[in-house]
């Protein structure tokens, strides 16, 4: 009896299943460049991947209110990965082949990039990793496909570090002095390292790594090592519920928060709303662009996005940290086949290979900025066949108690020493991989 | 009617120890497979292969070996994670540091590390049961996860700690395309699956079970629970080693410890509980419902909502997706505690008496 039971209720499930499937390709053929979007909405770093997965929307809307890429519609669609590895590559093949073809993908999780990056080159689809993912990719002779633009985590760590030893006076002050690295236990995490071995070589300052075990809501243990080492400053490689965890613990220690210096995943409102005015001094370095409720784009997308009732997330979150992340994610994304248009006809599609031409050939100057309304948000970014970064560019803000507020100038990272290391780096995934360098017809494609 | 075993008479030793004894058995595998290796081909897509199929028969794979492990042998294990991702990262070295290795030699190899590494932490089985033991293989778990966070030489010194395949290549033949993927999985998930199937029906087997049902009475008639009980992690260890290797090799490609991580274990465990224990047919069944079911899910929800006319948010699919899916397995659990296997047992045993089921 029970097993009729049950072949009735499958049987009526599949009918409607069927009926479904029947009802969803209704939707009309038009012109549109697809931007799939990878979210965290759940899972561990659901309260700042939201904020990016809505920055990212709203300005795909401000870019069709604006009348499309030269006329070219763009389209989102969502798929939630909570942060999986596993998830996320099913997410990226679920998305890659819809709407006409996915344009890029920007997975914002360092395990799904290092996974992408084995099928991107397969898929001929670019994939840009704005301050995450491998650092090493910023080489675009070996990386072909993977554009980390505007920086990486080593540009994150180098002038988070130019910023400290500003702060003390210039890097020979630093000689002596213990640095302790929080970490994320996973390629997210161990990505910076790198760059502070290689500058803690230089200047002669120790650094005392504390890694922390995912999703990092444990941390009791190293901060009391903290608090019995005393290290003169703390640098926090974290990210979603593992910054606030982090800070909490720190003022239980009574670590000093102007001592504590987190990296750009490390530093936004989510993050310090809740704590408030005890995690005063605490700062983080910004690539490119922080908080920035000012300025013209968020103005922008206000009036033409939310007051038509057309925002995906809260009025309020307009200007964050993290939203103007994904803001800039998708101007990014957008210029970038812009770029694409002018080379292979302007108002038509781009598939993902032209788009990566865009990518590779980006000329984002300040004029372009401004007018896009990034004034005092972003400095020019131009990528090369050899640079898929394009700019290195950063600022350290400061939180307040209630917001940040700049507490430096313009930082540029050390090419001298990055370049070395990522080639190094990526020299070694090319010999790993058995790949050769593009050469010079190569980068023309 | 048509399942029945009537006339089939046997004359003989050989036929009477087949591996499918009723005729009807045969002729469905039989479909089954040539379903399996040529129907799916001919309507699969890119999706249904990649990020489906070959998910599927992988973590198959490593069900069917913690089955032999939990459901055939009763020692409930709780580091099925840990052995994968030893599978996984000693296949990697073996094809890294090895000039020339073959695919098939680097993944059999890391089957066999994860035996190695299997047996030892079977050792306390000898002396703990149960609930207990599960909690000594958790050791297993952490101590591989620190293992391959902390040791560089295992990711060939890589900084982020995430090491990567690609160009894979089978005898000099590229496999690539999702195909030719899906069909090495679906090759070593069939070997694999016939192999456990007659260990389980050997004496290798019997003993397994035993041990299982009774280890006291196991070792009054003579079985030797030492040799059992490793003999079970041994063989349990190795296919899911091998499963780990293909994990990380065919369906991620590149991977970092959490990709076998504590939860992975607990998928596992999940898999051949719902699916049903000591059956292989539950470890596919198991395996389906935890990996194909939240996708579909997943999936379904925005097209419910698109009839309905109603967009449905991410993050509320999300969320949606995992109650529904605690719902499903209370409710099956609750239906049949003894997993989905059961059921098609009960199937096979009403068609047998078909059209009079009682």
């Amino acid at each position: 009896m029970k097993l009729r039971t049950l072949a009735q209720a499958a049987l009526l499930a599949l009918t409607g299943l069927a009926g479904l499937a029947a009802a969803v390709p209704a939707a009309a053929q038009e012109k549109v460049q697809f931007f799939p979007s990878l979210t965290g909405r759940t899972g561990p770093v659901a309260p700042n991947a939201t904020q990016f997965a809505n920055g990212y929307a709203d300005y795909m809307k401000l870019v069709n209110a604006r009348g499309g890429i030269n006329g070219v519609k763009t389209l989102v669609e969502e798929c939630e990965t909570a942060y999986a590895t596993d998830r996320g590559v099913e997410c990226y093949e679920r998305l890659k082949g819809k709407h006409g073809g996915a344009t890029v993908f920007q997975p914002l999780s360092t395990g799904i990039t290092f996974a992408l990056t084995e099928k991107v080159p397969v898929d001929k689809i670019p994939m840009i990793t704005s301050g995450y993912g491998r650092s090493d990719s910023a080489d675009g002779g070996v990386f072909k496909w993977n554009f980390p633009l505007i920086g990486h985590y080593w540009v994150a760590g180098d002038t988070l570090l130019q910023h400290i030893a500003k702060q003390e006076g210039g890097w020979d002050k630093l000689k002596g002095k213990k640095i302790a690295v929080v970490y994320h236990d996973s390629p997210f995490g161990k990505e910076l390292l790198p760059i502070m071995q290689e500058r803690s070589k230089m200047y002669g300052f120790e650094l005392q790594m504390l890694p922390v075990p995912a999703p990092g809501v444990e941390q009791k243990a190293i901060w009391l090592q903290v608090r019995q080492q005393r290290p003169d400053f703390v640098v926090m490689q974290t990210w979603g519920v593992m910054t606030p965890t982090a800070i909490k613990e720190a003022i239980a220690t009574g670590y000093p928060r102007e001592k504590m210096f987190g990296t750009w995943w490390s530093g936004a409102e989510p993050d310090l709303r809740d704590i408030g005015a005890a995690a005063k001094g605490y700062s983080a370095v910004m690539m490119q662009h922080g908080a920035e409720p000012g300025s013209a784009v968020a103005k922008e997308l206000l009036d033409k996005v939310h007051a038509k009732g057309q925002g995906t997330g809260p009025k309020e979150e307009v200007g964050q940290v993290i939203y103007m992340r994904g803001v800039v994610g998708a101007m990014l994304a957008v210029e970038g086949v812009r770029a694409a248009q002018e080379r292979f006809g302007k108002n038509k599609v781009m598939t993902g290979e032209q788009a990566r031409w865009g990518y590779e050939n980006l000329n984002l100057t300040q004029p372009k900025l401004d007018a896009l309304g990034f004034k005092g948000v972003m400095r020019p970014v131009s990528t090369s066949c050899v640079d898929h970064m394009g700019s290195a560019w950063a600022r350290v803000h400061t939180w307040d108690g209630a917001k940040f507020t700049w507490a430096s100038d313009w930082l540029q990272a050390d090419d001298q020493i990055i370049r070395p290391l990522v080639k190094a780096s990526a020299d070694k995934y090319a010999a790993e991989k058995k790949l050769t360098r593009r050469d010079g017809a190569d980068c023309q494609s | 009617m048509f399942y029945r075993e009537n006339g089939q008479f046997k004359t003989s030793y050989r036929d009477d120890q087949r591996v499918f004894p009723i005729l009807q058995d045969r002729f469905a595998i039989g479909l089954l497979l040539a379903f399996a290796l040529i129907g799916v081909p001919l309507f699969a897509d890119e999706y249904l292969f990649r990020a489906i199929l070959i998910p599927f028969l992988i973590l198959s794979l490593a069900a069917l070996g913690l089955n032999v492990l939990v459901g055939y042998c009763g020692q409930i294990s709780l580091g099925t994670g840990a052995f994968m991702a030893v599978g996984a990262y000693a296949a990697y070295n073996f094809l890294v540091r090895i000039e020339g290795m073959p695919l098939l030699g680097a993944i059999l190899l890391g089957g066999a590390c994860s035996t190695v590494v299997g047996v030892l932490f079977g050792i306390p089985s000898l002396r703990i049961k149960g609930l207990y033991l599960a909690v000594a293989t958790l050791a297993a778990q952490f101590f591989v996860d620190w293992a391959f966070l902390r040791i560089s030489w295992f990711t060939n010194n890589s900084s982020s700690g995430s090491v990567s395949v690609s160009n894979l290549n089978l005898f000099g033949i590229a496999i690539d395309s999702p195909f030719e993927k899906y069909l090495l999985c679906l090759t070593l998930v069939v070997v694999f699956a016939m192999l456990v199937k007659n260990l389980v029906r050997s004496h290798i087997g019997r003993e397994w079970m035993a041990i299982r049902d009774m280890d006291v009475a196991a070792a009054v008639i003579g079985i030797r629970p030492v040799y059992a009980k490793l003999s079970a992690f041994a063989v349990s260890s190795f296919i899911v080693g091998v499963a780990g290797a293909l994990w990380g090799f065919v369906h991620l490609g590149s991977w970092e410890p959490a990709a076998f991580s504590i939860d992975r274990s607990f998928q596992l465990l999940f898999m051949i509980i719902i699916g049903g224990l000591g059956s292989i047919m539950g470890s596919f069944f198991g395996a389906a419902f935890i990996v194909i079911l939240p996708i579909v899910l997943n999936q379904l929800l925005p097209a419910l909502g698109n009839v309905v006319g109603v967009t449905i948010s991410t993050a509320v699919i999300a969320h949606t997706e995992l109650m529904v899916f605690g719902a499903l397995i209370v409710f099956f659990l609750i239906v049949e505690p003894h997993g989905l296997a059961r059921l098609w047992s009960t199937l096979k045993e009403k068609l047998r008496l078909w059209p009079f089921p009682h």
